[in-house]
């Protein structure tokens, strides 16, 4: 019977049937050409590509399953062959690799953003808050406000720095 | 030290990537090494009425090498081959891959035959079915008909030498 279906196939020729021609075109953009590696076997003009559409086709007309075809090719040109790399241990790098360097960098940039000094956005201090600070820096038993006068002693801070060492002394000691 | 992490991260990019410079892309691995060279019986070149097969050549340790008269690289490989088949050390044998009879006898003729004998792949069936995707390729068959090692492309002298020749000597049990 099948040799009667393969003679049929055989005579009709390829173009006779579009509904194996379609999955013969669809199974063959699975797989890479060995000749030119970045199109595929459906794509190439090679003529290896033509010759293994043509393996394809007859496989098919023999009534082997796509699976059944698949090894057929990875048994001879390996795993290179298929156009979609398979998911094992050995291509886990492959697959998941980019998502990992992307969670890591997120990771990274979101860190660094949280410790982006807050002030950058914020209002100048008010006059109010200026005469606090003054009075905060007044108290000499405090070694926390201590720390901050020292460090609002030295030369050559810019007025934003100050500025934020004022907020956060504010901060500090609003708690 | 606030470098650190960045510098090794970029080091490993640029070691992955600096391999991947020195590795041929058209170099794929043959997952045929260490299994049974696909059976065949094809006709012979020189007289098609016979045939021949691996089965044919069990017990041989021989070297079966792709070629055909349209292919230019198998052109440059072929002095090499015809010192080699001068030595004896190893029988070379052919397969006319996808070529015309009467083409490949008029290249023999004028190229000289290394080969034992040849045999017609006309339709490239048989190169498939031992993961041919360029012409020249040669396989080292042991005396089991397991195919030991594949050279894809042009032989050289450095693949004979260091590679090929000191498989043979270990195949034949160390006496050439």
């Amino acid at each position: 019977m099948n040799g009667v279906l393969l003679m049929m196939a055989i005579l009709i020729g390829p173009a006779g049937d579009s509904d194996l021609e379609q999955r013969v075109m669809k199974l063959s953009q699975e797989f890479r050409c060995l000749v030119c590696q970045n199109e595929t076997i459906a794509d190439s003009h090679a003529d290896l590509a033509a010759d293994l559409r043509q393996q394809i086709r007859e496989q098919m007309i023999a009534g082997r399953t796509d699976s059944e075809i698949t090894s057929y090719l990875t048994d001879r040109y390996g795993d290179f062959v298929l156009y979609r790399p398979r998911v094992t241990p050995k291509t886990y790098a492959l697959w998941f690799g980019p998502f990992a360097l992307l969670a890591g960098g997120l990771y990274v940039l979101f860190g660094y953003v949280k410790r982006w000094p807050q002030s950058s956005t914020n209002r100048p201090l008010s006059e109010e808050e200026h005469r606090r600070v003054e009075r905060l820096l007044q108290l000499k038993s405090n070694p926390n406000v201590a720390v901050y006068r020292d460090q609002l002693a030295e030369m050559d801070l810019d007025e934003r720095d100050r500025e934020d060492l004022q907020r956060r002394l504010l901060d500090d000691c609003r708690n | 030290m606030k470098f650190a992490v960045p510098l090794i991260l970029f080091a490993s990019l640029v070691g992955f990537l600096g391999a991947g410079l020195w590795r041929d892309p058209h170099l794929v691995p043959s997952p045929l090494i260490d299994r049974p060279a696909p059976s065949f019986r094809l006709a012979r070149l020189d007289e098609p009425r016979q045939t021949l097969s691996p089965e044919d050549l069990r017990g041989k340790v021989w070297l079966l090498n792709t070629w055909a008269s349209w292919c230019v690289s198998c052109r440059q490989e072929h002095p090499l081959l015809l010192a080699l088949a001068r030595t004896g050390v190893v029988p070379i044998y052919g397969l006319n891959y996808k070529d015309e009879r009467a083409d490949a006898l008029d290249w023999l003729n004028e190229m000289g035959n290394p080969y034992v004998a040849n045999v017609q792949d006309a339709d490239g069936r048989v190169g498939i079915d031992y993961g041919v995707y360029g012409v020249p390729e040669t396989y080292l068959i042991d005396k089991a008909g397991v195919i030991r090692y594949k050279q894809i492309g042009t032989l050289t002298l450095k693949a004979l030498e260091e590679k090929i020749l000191p498989m043979v000597r270990d195949l034949n049990g160390g006496n050439p």
